[in-house]
């Protein structure tokens, strides 16, 4: 083992109370399986898992619900055996409170098993293994929820040296992976060296904030006599956990926003994504369920391993319920979640936490003054933007200028936020104009399709006007050949001699 | 007294000079006005502006034929940008033209389709599919919801379906707050 | 708050405790001031602070903005302190209600209020006061230990009729005026602290207001209401300045040590142009800044009409913030 002693430090970050230990005094605690299981096809980034079941069908734990549609895709499993009860639009964990396809599975408490494969994968092409790994159904659990596939596949350009293990967990009152170093540190270990080796990787750090200190001794320990495995710590700043932030605080290296680390030769892996790898690949068990903190107003705050589609109302009852009855839950830290639309929401891959609002988190007690341009915001942010412009910018839709001033390289962290005197809400101005940016642009784009078709439409319509109009020339050119002009006189000849034999006729 | 007149004159010169090197190095081809304000319409082809397209309303605009607010589809968005690149005074939508709504998409309701074909050659960006005696189906991805196939279809199986808010397009909405930060809460 | 979204939790000072931290930080200088210029300084602060409520109150009410939120923000009984502490202690009323009317009124409320005024509050209240009554503005009285020598009434009179009709002995050219006018006349001049001439107890006076505020604005730095571009750039630029010019020729310039100690350069330094609304926001912007009004500073110390150019230095570059923070950008992470 060997402690890398060198930290470079980004700008800003906010040095926020943790809040920590309210939720690491009890251990990881099992919840039973649910009545009910609300299972939503979009659980991830990229396109909606495509629907393998039908009402009425029985599955076993571990049986494809949904598969990954495409290759920006994750599957669906169905977390415990029963029956598939309905699918509709349900409301789901996001921030826009919309309801979006689930699938409703009634448990049937037998937990049997689908048959598991695990995955031979020292003996296997890499290439194999990665298509195994397309229908895990595994995401990253850090709370981005990225194809887990995608970062193990083989198609790049440059080879991966460092494998940068993220166990920083920076938001305050989050200890769901603290709790995992703290109890499944086995595991994660052997995970390490797994996809370090799947990576072709040649060391992996383990970045660690400095206020984990019983985690940091078990990691320690546990990698003592791998030759390859070292353990950075960092200092607790938020947000050191964000991915370019850490990577930047270990390595020294910053990558911007339009990059990917893996071209940098660095890919990184949230710890409880490592241990669903591990798990998948040696016991062929896909992603079913995860670690989650619930914390904050809540009468025994601690972690629980949660099937996914758990009802959050479950966890709240088996965590003894609000202490200050308020019904607000969210989702996420306190510095970057969101409020859930509602208690019977269900549990996802990406909720790493639950925190039972505080009252003085969703009660505002200072109203909000004008900008007084003290710059704060500008000293704690970790990306080095300029809030109080980009604030200006978005307030008054001047959307060009806040890109000019590089709005897309916001992390939302809230940092601004936070250090705010005036009290604006900063970030909540960011969000908007980035959203409004993007749908802008989609309609741009839309119309420009549009433009083209409209404009190749013009086209035809002319070209087929113009050859309606050379095929009538060519008509009325060939109907004045000499040829038909006879045809025509003989017609008419006859014609006229059928007349005159018809009024022969009549005079007889 | 002749010097400063033969400075005068070389500074004519020069000038001019100057200028008709420009007007020759940088021209411009086409009208890029005509291209900027249709850059601003949004295509939707929809002819509510009393135009046959967007184009002909943007050469119209850039001639000076057309006011500025006769694109409901636009919205009080496009007037306004239309406004500054014009360097005119906003004006409230023409209503006479229509007024803005969402976005719409066309729907054929496939059992009454007749395969009558008027709807496919009225659509102004071909987003329509079919032939003659079989049925239609609208290109969701390339409608713009101009309407324009409403009025010949014979039997009405044709509906506007407005985008519905879902968790994808979802946006997250503009702040609001109590207090004189935003000058739009002042005005209101 | 509609909508609420994260953060959920924040810990920032308000802007009041920040004003109020700011006010805090004057009263080692203010005391200075009060010890040697008499009590007329704060006759002027009280006067100064009662107006500018009063003015703020009024305005808010006919922009119809909530009055209590904005009222109690203390922006503006830091400006008004500010202007009541560069006006001398022997000016009538007339003259604070005056100066408090354009810091308060216009420079702060017609462009905007809180947060949008393009030039310092305060600056622009005294530069309306320099240009229209230099007379008074530029009369202050001899430093003397008048806490000792106390006379309310003499000042209540002073400050209620002005100087002419009370006393003319008391006053005297301020140090930078007096050594100005003898440059200019071509006559040579002294600055000794041995000897007993008013200049003197003047300058000796100077060098502990300026300590005073020296001790208010690391008080405010510890407090990380300010940081350091602002003033240490400002000091280190003007002492650089005068050095330059004071090693060229020791006879027609001041020393950097008088340039530094005299006037109201630490008051500028720690007080005025680190006022965060008309100032620049980038680190690389405050350095610009405050390098540009040391420069403007001296120039118009050294070759302008007045024998002091802070207030027009701060208000020249107020006009060249937003190029300065447009050009100063800072790196954003992962940006070459």
């Amino acid at each position: 083992m060997k402690l890398l002693d060198k930290i470079f430090k980004f700008n800003g970050g906010i040095q926020a109370e943790t809040k920590k230990d309210i939720s690491t005094k009890k251990t990881i605690k099992s919840l039973p399986i649910p009545s009910e299981i609300r299972l939503p096809l979009r659980q991830h980034i990229g396109k909606m898992a495509k629907l393998r079941v039908k009402v009425g069908d029985q599955v076993l734990k571990g049986e494809l619900i949904a598969e990954a549609d495409g290759n920006i895709s994750a599957a669906i499993h169905a977390p415990t055996s029963g029956k598939i009860k309905s699918i509709e639009k349900l409301l789901i964990p996001h921030p826009s409170g919309l309801p979006d396809f689930c699938v409703t599975l009634i448990p049937d408490n037998n937990d049997k098993w689908v048959k598991k494969f695990p995955i031979d994968w020292k003996n296997i092409s890499l290439k194999e293994t990665n298509k195994l790994l397309l229908n895990s159904g595994i995401v990253g659990l850090g709370g981005a929820a990225f194809p887990s596939h995608l970062k193990l596949g083989t198609n790049r350009n440059s080879p991966i040296k460092t494998l940068i293990i993220n166990a920083a967990e920076c938001e305050p009152y989050i200890t769901c992976d603290d709790m995992l170093m703290r109890e499944r540190g086995k595991d994660l270990i052997e995970g390490i060296e797994l996809v370090q080796s799947l990576l072709g990787a040649e060391e992996t750090i383990i970045g660690i904030e400095d206020n984990k200190l019983e985690a940091f001794k078990i990691i320690s320990s546990l990698i003592e006599k791998k030759p390859n495995i070292y353990i950075k710590v960092v200092p607790t700043i938020y947000p050191s956990g964000d991915a370019k932030r850490l990577i930047f605080l270990i390595n020294g290296i910053k990558i911007p926003k339009e990059k990917r680390s893996s071209e940098y030769g660095i890919q990184m892996f949230n710890v409880a994504t490592i241990v669903a790898i591990f798990r998948f690949i040696q016991y062929g068990e896909p992603s079913l369920s995860r670690i989650v903190t619930i914390t904050g107003n809540i009468k025994e705050p601690r972690n629980y391993e949660v099937l996914f589609g758990t009802p959050l109302r479950s966890l709240v009852k088996d965590a003894g319920g609000q202490k200050i009855k308020n019904n607000t839950f969210l989702m996420g830290g306190p510095m970057m979640g969101f409020t859930l639309p509602s208690i019977d929401v269900s549990v996802t891959k990406t909720m790493n936490c639950v925190i039972s609002a505080e009252p003085e988190m969703i009660q505002v007690t200072e109203e909000p003054l004008p900008c007084i341009r003290c710059s704060k915001c500008a000293e704690a942010c970790p990306v080095s933007l300029q809030p109080q412009e980009l604030f200006w910018f978005s307030k008054s839709d001047q959307f060009e200028k806040a890109q000019n001033y590089n709005l897309f390289d916001c992390i939302e962290c809230g940092c601004c936020s936070y250090v705010c005197p005036s009290n604006i809400p900063l970030v909540q101005f960011y969000r908007y104009a980035k959203s409004e940016i993007i749908s802008q642009s989609i309609a741009a784009e839309e119309a420009d399709i549009a433009r083209e078709r409209n404009d190749f439409r013009i086209l035809r319509l002319d070209r087929e006007k113009k050859e309606r109009a050379e095929r009538n020339a060519q008509r009325k050119a060939e109907n004045t050949n000499t040829d038909k002009l006879k045809l025509i006189e003989e017609k008419r000849a006859e014609i006229a001699a059928a007349m005159d034999r018809i009024k022969n006729e009549k005079n007889i | 007294m002749l010097t400063s007149i033969l400075i005068i004159l070389f500074l004519a010169v020069i000038i001019g000079l100057v200028l008709g090197f420009s007007s020759v190095q940088f021209k411009v081809e086409g009208d890029p006005i005509i291209e900027k304000i249709d850059s601003i319409l949004p295509q939707t082809q929809c002819g509510q502006c009393s135009y046959p397209g967007c184009k002909p309303y943007a050469t119209a605009i850039a001639k000076g034929d057309a006011d500025i607010n006769q694109c409901p589809p636009g919205g009080e968005k496009g007037v306004r940008a239309l406004a500054e690149l014009m360097g005119v005074e906003y004006k409230p939508l023409n209503e006479s033209h229509g007024i803005s709504k969402p976005k719409a998409i066309a729907f054929i309701d496939e059992d009454t389709c007749i395969g009558c074909t008027l709807c496919i050659q009225a659509c102004p960006v071909d987003a329509i599919l079919g032939a003659a005696k079989q049925m239609h189906t609208i290109i969701e991805k390339e409608c713009t919801g101009c309407e324009l196939c409403l009025p010949p279809c014979p039997v009405d199986c044709i509906t506007m379906e407005p985008i519905e808010e879902n968790a994808e397009n979802w946006k997250w909405k503009y702040p609001v707050y109590s207090i004189a930060v935003s000058e739009k809460k002042v005005n209101n | 708050m509609i909508n609420q979204q994260s953060p959920f939790i924040k810990k920032a000072p308000s802007v009041t405790w920040i004003m109020m931290l700011v006010m805090l930080g004057l009263v080692p200088g203010t005391l200075a001031c009060v010890f040697f210029f008499g009590i007329g300084i704060l006759l002027n602060l009280t006067i100064a602070i009662i107006t500018a409520l009063i003015f703020e109150y009024f305005i808010l009410k006919i922009r119809n903005l909530p009055i209590k939120l904005f009222i109690t923000d203390g922006s503006a009984i830091v400006a008004a302190s500010l202007l009541a502490i560069s006006i001398p202690s022997i000016a009538p009323w007339w003259i604070i209600v005056i100066g408090t009317f354009f810091t308060i009124i216009v420079a702060k409320h017609l462009y905007g209020g809180l947060g949008s005024n393009l030039f310092n509050p305060a600056m622009i209240g005294y530069a309306v006061l320099l240009i229209s009554f230099p007379a008074v503005m530029t009369k202050w009285p001899l430093p003397a230990s008048h806490l000792l020598d106390f006379n309310l009434a003499q000042q209540i009179q002073i400050f209620v009729y002005g100087t002419k009709d009370v006393i003319d002995s008391v006053s005297s050219a301020t140090p930078l005026d007096y050594i100005k006018t003898q440059i200019l006349l071509n006559r040579p001049y002294e600055v000794n602290f041995t000897k007993g001439m008013p200049i003197n107890s003047y300058f000796n006076a100077s060098i502990i207001i300026s300590l005073s505020f020296l001790i208010g604005g690391i008080f405010m730095w510890i407090k990380k209401i300010i940081t350091w571009h602002l003033p240490i750039t400002f000091l280190i630029s003007l002492a650089l300045i005068s050095s330059i010019f004071w090693l060229v020729d020791s006879t027609r310039y001041l020393s950097p040590f008088i340039h530094l100690f005299s006037g109201g350069t630490l008051l500028c330094a720690f007080f005025i142009i680190t006022d965060p609304v008309s100032g620049p926001t980038t680190p690389k912007g405050k350095i610009f800044f405050a390098f540009g009004v040391a420069l403007l500073v001296y120039l118009i110390r050294v070759f302008g009409g007045y024998p002091e150019g802070i207030a027009f230095a701060v208000i020249l570059m107020n006009i060249c913030v937003p190029l300065i923070d447009s050009l100063t950008q800072p790196k954003v992470f992962g940006h070459e």
